[in-house]
């Protein structure tokens, strides 16, 4: 904690800090020696840790505990919506290449998951297009519903998006979706916390939410399902959590991320209030410095549009990695977009869906505010952001050569 | 002095990076990815194993240094590999090592180092930047089993004062021994040998998967006999005699090397190795090293080969060509092979080999003639 209070962390979007609530939960739960799933005295101790949290999630997010699935996190949820609601939709109707419907924008652990089924399992994949601030287009997703219901396994778009902080109209979506009678899934690791999730509004059949995106502990999510819907497993076993989700229970982990949910949900008018003067003094800042910096996704300010934590910019003439090293050289944790298990930048499909064209995409940077973030951390970026632009622009400027031989590569396969 | 400090995830790289710390710099570590890996849906990866970059970062955690990795892949498929496949294609051996180093490692990624205000790279090459009295001058390691002078002969003059080589005063056991003193996970690591992205080694097979199979005869120059046939004539080099599985004997039962190779035919010859016997050859693509020589003739030393005698020779400079005579024979050269200079133990500079001269005749050339202008 005292190394990242020394350095301006705004990279909350990717991790934020555990909650000291959240840990001492954690430490509570974890002096509790049953295995949840045993039947004696000490096991039920633990179980009524893991009812309890799965109750408190339920309440927060004002749906029944019944549809509370703990997993190992956000990835692991959607393969298991995305999948799962796919394989049992698929076998209930009999249909032998049935639609899959995604918006274009999504993170990686569903866009993966809908690829590997369109190649693998037959799906017929639609992408929703999105508009140049992200959001997808509904009426286009109405059309297709309206005449293809009975053959669509599933509909998956994102509550919010992890890299331009794109809100979706997920109200709008599940309710269509609802009336056509077909599953729906979002994905609100994101969104937890910064805008208002409340399930008893959005009648979504799964929602993926993560543990350390809320303060809570790395490799603990949920995914919140209709307990009527059938989902196929992906890992097979022990038959916990509604023989969905195999695997023995981690009550120290479900305990902790109740938590940290709560007071997520409990914080966010004020959380979001917050955010959303940083987002602001930050962008106004940069294009202070900057004038011609592009400002990506949907309006800076309006929380029901954009997440208010969000700020993501592309600096022209500038390549997102040089300005993620030099920004990190001078104390600024920040991202260029998603961050990617090689650290290698990959021009993102988000920016690419939104008409942004490649290298704009390749020089963007994403800067995430969090719990902890002060204005601090904003004049540490405008300090530093005159000198890291220009830097960064003389390194693009001798990369431009090499962008132009990598892009006449890309085209030429 | 800010430095980039290239980390392949050796146990050189590791060290090097750990002098430079030692030495004061502000050092980062840097990896590059540079093959790509079809396998893993064309995103690109460190070269050359997932360990390796693994290895880097963990380096650079050992070390308190920043750690990135550079993706220079759309570089390295173009500068590197698609220039090995084209080599091959036009019947010339190249060196990948060399055409990496000269537009990846001191080129790309020192553009972009100095771009970021960076003084200089560092690598874990084995070979030593010397203050002379006409700037910075390359030379040879002092340890002559692993001077890597040769495969870094493509780095211009006025770059090489923002080249680091810190090992190029020490031998490969202190290196290993320095590396385990500092508990740095590579000190144990193997020596890397083969071409970073044909880790297999099976050379002959990647570029029949590239270039597709071409077969043609093998034909004995002194009988005019087809005594064999092969996949490609890509597949085979000058001078190569193992794995020609040769049907028919020779005329006197010596053993017969790869001689010459007609690629609009698609015939490879084999012959008595005297005939591989080379005393001259031209070289275009020339970088200096040093200030360039003219037209001229020089003592110098030619060397032809990463780990290889230099031989004396006279060379002189003529038309962007590099003409070299050997004062002894080289036996078994290759169009495409690299010619490096060097007086005493300084790399005045190097080219490619497109024309070499055999030692048995004065008007007949072996190998195959590149063409000169498609580099241009």
């Amino acid at each position: 904690m005292n190394e990242r209070r020394e350095r301006a962390f705004i990279d909350h979007a990717a991790t934020t800090p555990m909650r000291p609530s959240a840990r001492e939960a954690w430490l509570r739960a974890s002096e509790v020696a049953g295995n949840p799933s045993s039947l004696h005295a000490s096991g039920r101790a633990a179980r009524r840790i893991v009812e309890e949290a799965r109750e408190s999630i339920a309440d927060d997010l004002r749906t029944r505990p019944s549809a509370v699935v703990f997993t190992s996190g956000g990835t692991e949820s959607d393969n298991l919506a995305v999948k799962g609601l796919y394989w049992a939709r698929r076998a209930r109707l009999g249909l032998d290449e049935p639609f899959l419907v995604a918006s274009a924008v999504e993170h990686h652990a569903v866009l993966d998951p809908v690829e590997w089924l369109g190649k693998h399992e037959n799906a017929d994949i639609l992408w929703l297009p999105v508009d140049a601030r992200g959001r997808v287009n509904v009426s286009r997703l109405a059309e297709h519903l309206a005449d293809n219901a009975l053959r669509t396994a599933l509909v998956t778009v994102m509550w919010a998006n992890n890299e331009v902080g794109t809100v979706q109209p997920v109200g709008e979506i599940a309710a269509l979706c609802k009336e056509a009678g077909v599953p729906f899934h979002t994905d609100a690791v994101q969104a937890l916390g910064q805008v208002p999730v409340d399930l008893s509004e959005v009648p979504a059949t799964a929602v993926t939410i993560s543990g350390h995106k809320v303060g809570g502990p790395f490799g603990v999510g949920a995914l919140i399902v209709d307990p009527h819907e059938s989902v196929v497993p992906v890992a097979h076993g022990g038959g916990q959590e509604r023989d969905i989700r195999s695997g023995t229970f981690d009550a120290p982990a479900a305990a902790a991320f109740a938590v940290a949910v709560n007071d997520a949900v409990r914080e966010q008018q004020t959380h979001a209030a917050h955010l959303l003067e940083l987002q602001s003094s930050l962008v106004r800042g940069i294009l202070e410095l900057v004038p011609d910096t592009l400002v990506n996704g949907a309006t800076i300010g309006d929380p029901s549009e954009r997440l208010p934590g969000n700020v993501h910019v592309s600096i022209p003439g500038a390549e997102g990695d040089s300005l993620l090293m030099l920004l990190d050289a001078a104390g600024v944790d920040c991202s260029t977009g998603s961050a990617c298990t090689a650290g290698i930048p990959e021009p993102s499909h988000v920016l690419l869906a939104m008409g942004v064209d490649e290298r704009t995409a390749r020089s963007s940077l994403r800067f995430s505010f969090g719990r902890d973030s002060s204005p601090r951390d904003v004049s540490a970026v405008l300090a530093a952001l005159p000198g890291v632009v220009d830097r960064a622009r003389r390194a693009g400027s001798v990369s431009s050569d090499r962008f132009r031989s990598a892009q006449a590569a890309v085209e030429m396969s | 002095m800010r430095v980039v400090a290239a980390l392949s995830g050796g146990v050189d790289s590791s060290v090097a990076a750990a002098r430079m710390v030692d030495a004061g710099h502000d050092v980062i570590g840097v990896h590059l990815a540079l093959a790509r890996s079809k396998s893993e849906g064309g995103k690109s990866r460190g070269c050359c194993t997932i360990d390796d970059a693994r290895d880097a970062r963990r380096v650079a955690d050992a070390l308190g240094i920043p750690f990135y990795v550079w993706d220079f892949s759309a570089e390295f498929a173009e500068d590197v590999m698609a220039d090995f496949l084209a080599e091959y294609r036009a019947n010339r051996t190249p060196n990948p090592c060399l055409r990496c180093n000269e537009h990846i490692k001191f080129r790309a990624v020192l553009d972009r180092a100095l771009a970021l205000d960076f003084d200089a790279v560092a690598t874990g090459h084995y070979a030593r930047v010397i203050e002379g009295p006409d700037g910075p001058e390359l030379h040879r390691a002092i340890d002559p089993d692993k001077d890597q002078s040769y495969v870094l002969a493509v780095i211009e003059q006025d770059l090489l004062k923002h080249c680091a080589f810190p090992l190029g005063d020490s031998v490969k056991a202190d290196v290993r021994e320095e590396a385990d003193r500092r508990g740095l996970r590579t000190a144990h690591k193997p020596d890397s040998h083969d071409i970073c992205f044909i880790p297999d080694g099976d050379t002959a097979g990647f570029l029949t998967r590239a270039l597709g199979e071409q077969p043609g005869q093998i034909v004995d120059v002194a009988t005019g006999q087809a005594v064999g046939s092969h996949r490609g004539t890509f597949t085979v080099t000058i001078g190569q005699r193992r794995g020609l599985d040769l049907r028919i004997p020779g005329e006197d039962g010596r053993p017969r090397y790869v001689v010459d190779v007609d690629a609009t035919t698609d015939t490879v010859y084999v012959g008595a190795p005297e005939l591989l016997d080379v005393r001259g050859m031209t070289a275009d693509q020339v970088i200096w090293a040093a200030p360039a020589i003219d037209h001229e003739w020089v003592d110098v030393l030619a060397q032809v080969r990463a780990h290889h005698q230099p031989v004396p020779a006279m060379a002189r400079f003529l038309d962007g060509h590099l003409q070299v005579e050997l004062l002894e024979s080289i036996r078994g050269l290759a169009a495409g092979q690299s010619v490096v200079l060097y007086r005493d133990t300084q790399v005045l500079g190097s080219g490619r080999i497109v024309e070499t001269v055999a030692a048995s005749d004065d008007s007949v050339t072996v190998g195959t003639l590149g063409r000169r202008d498609d580099r241009a």
